[in-house]
């Protein structure tokens, strides 16, 4: 076996042993050379994330089986297009994330390099796995670095949110279990394929169980992922951490989203059985709820932050409502879309940081203040990313809502999902629009301060913002991938297939 | 046995989830601590409960199956992390907050005054 055999367990294997790395006396003495180290590993994931995306793209799906212990009694990482493409995201903004910190900010605490490296392999290691129990296992490790990531740099707020975020998570972590638990007992097995052909085979008694330990999973994945009756934590874990780590949690919620597409799109698809699409009476009405509780929590929000905090909740509502719609179209709009809305929110926290840095005591903060410096330039970046958020053409939310919006096909639907996502974008642009005029316009007096981001910062940002037009430049590539990730993802992987793959 | 063992498991989470919802730290991680101790019985007892089985497979017919065994061991370490975790940041939220209330002020109590 050649080293290029092992790439599937890559983007799970170098943050680790970065991360190792890093928190070792000659490494961990220096600032400099942890940035050095942690900034090249991530240019090496990204390399490494890509060419997985070519080898899945050509090759077809991807088994590795760990120890070469075959499912469903080994472990194993199965890496098709939809979760290579996660991995792709979460590489670009690992990078995005840590150049941005090594502008200064990773100075205000310890560790921060090796911790983000650990984030980066359990959100990794989540997209890439075979079975939940190790689904479990990846969500812990990426809670725990993401619980130390949250009070980077201290202070009475953060401890405050981080209470809230924290013992939260810890009671979803035992939900997760018990549902485990309930699941293994009914279909004795843990593997994805492997449950999933297992339950249509259930029998009468057992339905009730299974179903139970399915909903109860679907709570869990809720709470990550920010669904209505569990999105309080958001805003306030979001709003009161550290720039940089609020962009890297832009892609947790989307592990949600992405575990309830696994789980209950697939597993508990249209071809369960008795147990067919059990999750759908429920997302359904709760997603149209998230993207309307979201969207007033925009409209009062006080600064850009909690906006931006608001509005990835009205992202992960368009995102459930694309997983509800149940078809091969919905899903591939819904994965495009999730493209574009983990980068653009990314990237407005990023640019939310860098106005509450020179902007002085006023922060982000809808209130009368000075000019801030370099407002020309970052005042382009704003409305470029809020023409991205609202979904406004040319960019690529708009590319984005117009595919979920066609994919929809009975009119019962179209009744409640037009209105509901073009007015979150109606109430986006207002929202927004009120931003920016008083982040840029309502001064009062001239720019005296010498603040100046740093170019690092910049680089971070643009990263990230180029991405958007991009997505719409090669709209065509990007939308056939999707359509072709959404084929896969539909289509199911049974034990057998599996198993031939991973010969 | 599965009676006893399951009304255990039940009395032990609904004690834990008792103790999560009162509104201090203290008692959210002596109650997280409960919970997570019913979760490992409960997913030992996932795969079956069987009495003088040997624990893998042998040379006798009948074994306890080892899969929930290995579940609870890993669920045992991360949840002892969790707990050092949490326990950690339940006393800086103690000492930054000046309040081990989980919304780091008391909130207003009307029956406190009439008792003083």
């Amino acid at each position: 076996m050649s080293l290029f055999d092992h790439l599937v367990i890559f983007p799970v294997l170098i943050p680790f042993f970065v991360a190792v790395a890093l928190l070792f006396p000659s490494l961990s003495n220096s600032l400099s050379k942890q940035r050095v180290v942690s900034i090249s590993a991530n240019i090496l994931m990204v390399v490494v994330a890509f060419s997985l995306l070519f080898k899945v793209e050509a090759q077809g799906i991807q088994v590795y089986a760990l120890g070469d212990w075959s499912a469903p009694f080994g472990i194993v990482l199965v890496a098709d297009l939809f979760s290579v493409l996660m991995v792709c995201l979460s590489a670009i903004l690992g990078l995005a994330v840590i150049l941005y910190a090594s502008a200064g900010e990773d100075k205000t605490g310890a560790f921060f390099h090796p911790l983000i490296m650990f984030q980066l392999m359990g959100i990794n290691g989540a997209f890439l796995t075979g079975d939940v129990f190790n689904l479990f296992v990846f969500f812990e490790v990426l809670l725990i670095a993401s619980y130390s990531l949250m009070i980077h740099g201290g202070g009475k707020q953060r401890i405050q949110a981080n209470i809230h975020y924290v013992f939260l998570n810890l009671i979803g972590s035992s939900l997760f279990l018990f549902a485990l638990g309930t699941l293994y007992g009914t279909l004795g097995t843990l593997n994805f394929a492997d449950m999933a052909d297992r339950i249509p085979l259930l029998s009468n008694n057992e339905l009730l169980i299974a179903k139970s330990g399915a909903l109860l999973l679907l709570a869990v994945f809720g709470l990550k992922a920010a669904m209505l009756p569990l999105h309080f934590w958001l805003p306030k874990a979001y709003s009161a951490t550290s720039t940089s780590v609020a962009a890297l949690f832009a892609i947790m919620t989307k592990v949600g989203i992405y575990s309830i597409w696994r789980v209950h799109g697939v597993m508990f698809g249209d071809q369960a059985g008795e147990l067919a699409n059990i999750a759908l009476p429920w997302l359904w009405p709760i997603a149209l709820l998230t993207i309307i509780a979201g969207a007033i929590a925009v409209l009062a929000s006080k600064s850009l932050r909690v906006l931006c905090s608001n509005l990835v909740i009205v992202s992960v509502g368009t995102l459930l409502v694309t997983i509800s719609l149940n078809t091969v179209q919905a899903t591939s709009a819904g994965i495009y879309y999730l493209l574009h809305s983990t980068v653009a929110c990314a990237a407005m926290f990023l640019l939310a940081g860098l106005i509450q840095q020179l902007r002085g005591q006023a922060e982000d903060r809808f209130v009368t203040a000075r000019a801030m410096p370099q407002a020309g330039i970052l005042g382009f970046i704003f409305v470029l990313l809020a023409i991205g958020l609202i979904g406004m053409p040319p960019l690529s939310g708009f590319v984005g809502k117009a595919l979920i919006l066609q994919s929809i096909t009975k009119a019962s639907e179209a009744m409640w999902v037009f209105p509901i996502v073009l007015g979150g974008g109606l109430i986006a642009l207002i929202a927004l629009s009120r931003a920016g005029t008083s982040l840029f316009w309502r001064t009062n007096g001239e720019n005296t301060s010498t603040l100046k981001g740093h170019p690092l910062q910049y680089l971070a940002i643009g990263l990230l913002v180029v991405i958007l037009p991009l997505m719409v430049i090669f709209g065509g590539t990007v939308s056939d991938y999707t359509q072709l990730a959404a084929e896969q993802l539909k289509a199911g992987l049974s034990l057998q297939q599996l198993n031939e793959v991973a010969k | 046995m599965e009676l006893v063992y399951a009304v255990c498991v039940g009395f032990m989470s609904a004690c834990g989830i008792f103790l999560m919802l009162r509104g201090h730290t203290f008692t959210l991680v002596i109650g997280l601590t409960l919970l997570s101790y019913a979760v490992n019985l409960f997913l030992f007892a996932s795969g079956g409960l069987t009495i003088g089985a040997p624990t893998v497979l042998s040379s006798s017919e009948n074994y306890a199956d080892p899969l929930p065994q290995a579940l609870v061991l890993t669920a045992i370490v991360i949840g002892f992390a969790m707990t050092a975790f949490a326990v950690i940041l339940a006393m800086r939220g103690r000492a930054d907050l000046g309040s081990d209330h989980v919304d780091g002020i008391e909130p207003f109590d009307p029956l406190a005054e009439e008792k003083s």
